[in-house]
């Protein structure tokens, strides 16, 4: 039976479905702004959702992960793939 | 590292690549198929996620018949197959649930699919907006609609495809913006023909939309998304034949919270051109694609495209192609006599030309119209990832660049970890219509490895300073 689980991003404690995929995931629970571009600063979400595009990378243990290619685990606690400090 | 030997690496476990690696392992070939995601399928017959209980669509009902299918097969899938590099006659590297390893084989058959093609507007980097082929997974998939109230639009039969999606999973949708004319969509009828029951379904999808009453603006194109305090404001202008915005033509805005939008697709050619295989423009679909002989092969001895990747003519095609591939691989390996090959070939060459005329009637109603790289502002971001202006492509290009390497080079544009799948093909238009010259001339990006970003401990695993060997040093 699929579960309800807890997980959080940047911080916000926010809901999901476990084994659901991790963009759709949070896209379902209302965060959209996934991450700022490096250059410029903006906002950006997920866009293309196959693997392609690059714009839903956040952190996942550790890790930069692309979100439509990750599966939600209960605890998971993502962060936003805004990469700070860079030197533009 | 772990390496395996077989005789056949299929690339892609959609339509085509699952079609091929199925008939060249029914003749005896060991076939070995690396899929990224976790079900087999493809975009098309994406597999539900686990947690959902889905509406069962001709899609979802093909798609279990493939998977079930595979299952029943000699072929080895592998999921979760991250395809990092192709080298080598063949070498293709992975990073997989267990780590990186390899795969060795004499054939390799790419069926990688097609990439949705954004032509950029003002605000299509706001989170809330994703491409057509985006919506249809999170519909596919999840169920879900990309929000509560979204604005479809772009071009092509992905547009009904979604908005009927959204309408059937509850959500709301603004309007339908459709850059092409009834006209336009009535001067297919012919090629569709040949498939009634698409035929069928298309007016099918349009009567529900009437029925729910959402709007449908033909000529009509996207021309900015804003973000207001309480979600997205895009804004849709009529258009010329040629995607030009009409002079003095009535802009209409929607208050939306998620825009779903594309203009076609273009088939991934990650990796033949990394393995620098020929590709060719084609006008008429305005994409670049391999090139190929009636047998699926490339310019390479061994390498092999199905489906999309070789030029997009949708699913029914993809699989035939897949199959054709797959007699091919066992003509060229062996199994098969040429005499065997031909006659289970020309029953299905037959049934494809059937099927990639109406696929290629699809593809011209999703070609770009040059108005609407011209209509790209310039302080519009192409590049996404790099933040790269049509201004800053521009300024490139009077200062010289004329080819979107160069381009590249000077500006960074396409060097960001999409390595140029998103901007590529907008580039290389504003290249040639700056320049007055073609899309041969501006070329395409050069394939490079990684494929697709990977993280670098994962490759290398527990690895130590320690564990690097130093050779004496040289005697001075």
């Amino acid at each position: 039976m699929p579960q309800r689980v807890d997980f959080s991003f940047d911080g916000v404690p926010l809901t999901g479905w476990a084994g659901d995929n991790l963009a759709a995931a949070l896209m379902q629970a209302g965060t959209r702004r996934l991450r700022d571009s490096p250059r410029a600063g903006q906002a950006r979400g997920a866009f293309c959702l196959m693997g392609s595009c690059q714009e839903c990378i956040v952190w996942v243990d550790g890790a930069r992960r692309e979100a439509c290619r990750t599966t939600l685990h209960a605890g998971m606690a993502i962060r936003s793939g805004t990469i700070a400090d860079v030197a533009v | 590292m772990n390496g395996r030997a077989t005789d056949l690496v299929v690339v892609g476990a959609g339509p085509a690549g699952a079609a091929a690696a199925m008939q060249a392992a029914a003749l005896g070939v060991r076939t070995v198929l690396l899929e990224d995601e976790a079900a087999a399928g493809g975009q098309v017959y994406r597999a539900p996620a686990t947690t959902r209980d889905m509406a069962r669509s001709p899609e979802r009902r093909q798609g279990d018949a493939l998977r079930a299918a595979l299952a029943g097969s000699s072929v080895q899938v592998e999921h979760g197959q991250k395809v990092w590099s192709v080298s080598g006659q063949y070498r293709v590297d992975v990073l997989g649930p267990q780590g990186p390893g390899h795969w060795q084989a004499p054939a390799l058959i790419v069926a990688t699919g097609a990439l949705e093609r954004v032509v950029p507007f003002p605000g299509w980097t706001l989170p809330g907006v994703v491409g057509l082929a985006a919506a249809t997974i999170l519909l596919k998939a999840h169920g879900m609609a990309p929000g509560e109230r979204t604005l479809v639009a772009g071009a092509g039969p992905l547009l009904a495809a979604v908005a009927v999606g959204i309408v059937k999973a509850g959500g709301k949708v603004a309007a339908v913006v459709d850059l092409a004319t009834p006209g336009e969509w009535a001067a297919c009828l012919p090629a569709m023909a040949g498939r009634p029951d698409l035929l069928a379904r298309g007016a099918g999808w349009l009567a529900r939309l009437r029925l729910a009453g959402v709007p449908i603006l033909t000529g009509h194109a996207l021309a900015a998304v804003a973000a207001t305090p309480d979600g997205l404001r895009a804004t849709v202008q009529p258009v010329d034949s040629l995607g030009r915005p009409i002079p003095g033509g009535a802009a209409t805005s929607f208050e939306v919270d998620a825009v779903a939008v594309g203009h076609g697709l273009i088939p991934s050619t990650d990796v033949t051109r990394l393995l620098r295989v020929e590709h060719w423009f084609d006008p008429a679909s305005v994409t670049w694609r391999p090139a190929l002989d009636a047998g699926f092969r490339t310019t390479r001895a061994g390498v092999y495209v199905a489906g999309d990747g070789g030029g997009v003519l949708g699913v029914a095609a993809a699989g035939l192609q897949g199959r054709l591939a797959g007699l091919a691989v066992a003509l060229d390996l062996g199994r098969l006599s040429q005499v065997q090959h031909d006659a289970r070939a020309e029953k299905l060459r037959r049934k494809l030309a059937r099927a990639a005329r109406f696929g290629a009637a699809m593809a011209r109603m999703m070609a770009p119209r040059p108005g609407q790289f011209a209509a790209i502002p310039a302080d519009a971001i192409v590049c996404r990832c790099e933040d790269v202006t049509r201004a800053e492509i521009e300024e490139a290009a009077a200062e010289g660049a004329c080819e979107v390497n160069q381009l590249k080079a000077w500006t960074r544009c396409g060097m960001g970890p999409c390595q140029g799948r998103v901007c590529g093909d907008t580039a290389a238009a504003l290249l040639a219509q700056f320049h007055a010259s073609d899309r041969e001339t501006t070329g395409l990006f050069t394939g490079r490895t990684p494929l697709r970003p990977l993280p670098l401990d994962q490759l290398t695993g527990e690895y130590g300073y320690a564990d690097i060997t130093l050779p004496p040093p040289a005697p001075l």
